[in-house]
């Protein structure tokens, strides 16, 4: 780049292009997020708050629905994170491939289930999984199961099916990602592994995986992110009750119910909101260390 | 070596296929993609259908799992019509995502260009610190957000709908990325002509990047129409409420009309169909450009 330095003019006109974003995102992001800090330490009733120090976060540790909503939570993550990832790779390696037919349509379908709105998509889902409804005839079709589920009377099946749909929602959004780094790598690599006799597998393992690993990583970080927000299909599906018995309550379930359900307080639906934060910090992290740690045994 | 394989594979390839046993595997193996993207490809697309099919059912017929169009489509229709005030509700999301949609795209093009064509070392550690807020969740600025704008007195209106999303980092850094491939020779030419830098962003940069400013509006507009939890949380009133907040409250109900139900997700998820089919093109385009 050939601005070595900029002259005061263009220094104004710089801060004068990114003036109105940064005044906005002041007002309506930096100052809610440093005002959430401080109700977090901050214990009382609606806007009755006064300094509680360390008490918000004792009475997490306590409070058996937060429990409950943190193990739900983690639960969505480790088994969705990883199922839709695998999926959206393994579509876009098949997908990748230019001598395929109908390369366009079958792209074009599998993205298609993130255009539609959460609550759209989930009314839908819970539509399917009705007890006598098209999912369980299906799984009773090809003898998967022998009678139907009442996927939201049971504290199990409930979750199994948010993680079906939110990984019908999402795969293809991951593709996408996956699909346009893919298409940036040189295919002439490809072919010389080819020629040398090394097997399809290994082709992936050794060759697609490593240089895939940035795109890998910003999807995990991202879809790690919108797990651990999980509130739209939840909320939907159990009408906001993270039933059956709060088998399916989420972190942000418990915090839209701390503050505007339930008794408002908002002092420890803050303390809450910031374990999200804090949990995205060390997973996102943690994925960074798993990534560099590959890179160096390799 | 660029001619023969042209050469040979027209003519040799179908009949050498099915002789070389490696060949056989190969055919599998493609059979095997086949069958794993087209159920995918079923997969993805059944909730659609499923969706429309819903919509001619009766709510009887929908949760007994009926999977074929029914008769019931013009009873659902005026339940719909008869339970929501239509032209209101789609009013209401309409103008919000239009006006979100405008305003964002301006606000956050003129950060992004400006964060990539006036560099600075203050400048790129804002930019560095942006970064670092896009992962913080939304959970962590909902209560105090709402606390501002009922102070305000300006909640269950559109404005504290729209206000907090018109700034948006992700699009932000989205603009900045894609600017990186504007080609600097156009600047400069425009700069020996006489153009201000307002006039550079307007006149050349802009028409220019439409493929960018495409898909950054189905990205942006589709994020308005379909956001729930801050319109959840800031409309309160009945005529305010957007599409997807009557839904999912039509949703809530202990025996929900999915007959209903399904007409009106149809409706609502009609425009982000047809905005996503118009501008497909450009969209891959635009995603492309962005991971580039």
């Amino acid at each position: 780049m050939a601005q070595a330095r900029l002259d005061r003019r263009e220094q104004i006109t710089g801060w004068a292009f990114i003036a109105p974003a940064l005044i906005l995102l002041g007002l309506f992001m930096i100052y809610p997020i440093v005002w959430s800090l401080w109700m977090s330490f901050q214990v009382g009733k609606g806007m009755n708050l006064s300094f509680g120090g360390f008490a918000n976060i004792v009475r997490l540790t306590k409070d058996p629905v937060f429990l409950r909503a943190l193990g739900n939570t983690f639960t969505f993550f480790i088994f969705q994170v990883p199922i839709m990832i695998g999926l959206a790779l393994l579509f876009a390696v098949a997908l990748n491939d230019s001598t395929l037919r109908f390369r366009g349509i079958f792209r074009t379908a599998i993205f298609l289930p993130c255009v539609t709105s959460l609550i759209a998509y989930s009314t839908v889902f819970k539509s399917m999984f009705a007890t006598d409804g098209i999912f369980n005839q299906a799984l009773m079709a090809v003898h998967l199961i022998a009678s139907p589920i009442s996927w939201f009377g049971d504290p199990f099946w409930a979750k199994v099916a948010i993680i079906i749909a939110i990984t019908w929602r999402w795969t293809g959004y991951n593709m996408i990602f996956y699909l346009a780094a893919l298409q940036n790598i040189d295919r002439s690599i490809y072919e010389a592994a080819r020629i040398d006799g090394v097997p399809a597998w290994a082709r992936f393992r050794y060759l697609t995986i490593p240089m895939l690993k940035p795109v890998i990583l910003f999807t995990t970080v991202i879809s790690t992110i919108g797990t651990l927000q999980l509130f739209d299909e939840v909320y939907n599906f159990t009408a906001g009750t993270g039933g059956p018995s709060d088998s399916t309550v989420t972190l942000s379930l418990y915090i839209y119910n701390l503050t505007f359900k339930f008794m408002p307080s908002f002092g420890y639906s803050a303390t809450v909101s910031w374990v999200i934060v804090v949990l995205v910090g060390i997973l996102t992290f943690l994925q960074f260390l798993v990534a560099r740690d590959r890179k160096i045994k390799q | 070596m660029t001619v023969s394989p042209m050469i040979a594979g027209a003519a040799a390839r179908p009949v050498a296929r099915a002789f070389v046993p490696g060949n056989a595997w190969a055919l599998a193996r493609r059979g095997l993609v086949y069958v794993l993207l087209s159920v995918a490809a079923f997969l993805s697309i059944f909730p659609f259908f499923w969706m429309m099919v819903g919509a001619t059912n009766t709510s009887a017929e929908i949760i007994k799992g009926k999977a074929w169009f029914g008769g019931a489509l013009l009873t659902n229709a005026a339940t719909f019509f008869a339970q929501v005030d239509a032209p209101r509700i789609f009013w209401n999301s309409g103008f919000i995502a239009v006006v979100a949609t405008a305003l964002t795209l301006a606000i956050s093009s003129l950060a992004g260009y400006g964060f990539e064509m006036f560099r600075s070392k203050i400048r790129e550690r804002i930019f560095g610190l942006l970064l670092l807020l896009l992962s913080i969740p939304f959970a962590a600025m909902m209560v105090p957000l709402f606390v501002m704008f009922s102070q305000a007195k300006l909640v269950n209106t559109f404005a504290s709908v729209i206000l907090p999303t018109v700034a948006s980092i992700f699009i932000i850094f989205y603009f900045r990325q894609a600017t990186k491939a504007f080609p600097s020779e156009l600047r400069d030419a425009a700069k020996i002509d006489g153009l201000k830098e307002w006039q550079i962003f307007l006149f050349v940069y802009l028409p220019v990047m439409r493929s960018t400013y495409a898909a950054a509006t189905i990205i942006v507009f589709m994020t308005n129409w379909n956001n729930y939890l801050w319109p959840l949380i800031v409309l309160q009133t009945a005529e305010n409420k957007t599409i997807t907040l009557i839904l999912s409250a039509l949703t809530s109900a202990y025996t929900p009309d999915y007959g209903m139900i399904l007409f009106g997700t149809v409706l609502a998820t009609l425009p982000t169909l047809v905005i996503f089919f118009l501008l497909q093109r450009r969209f891959v385009e635009g995603m492309l450009g962005a991971v580039k």
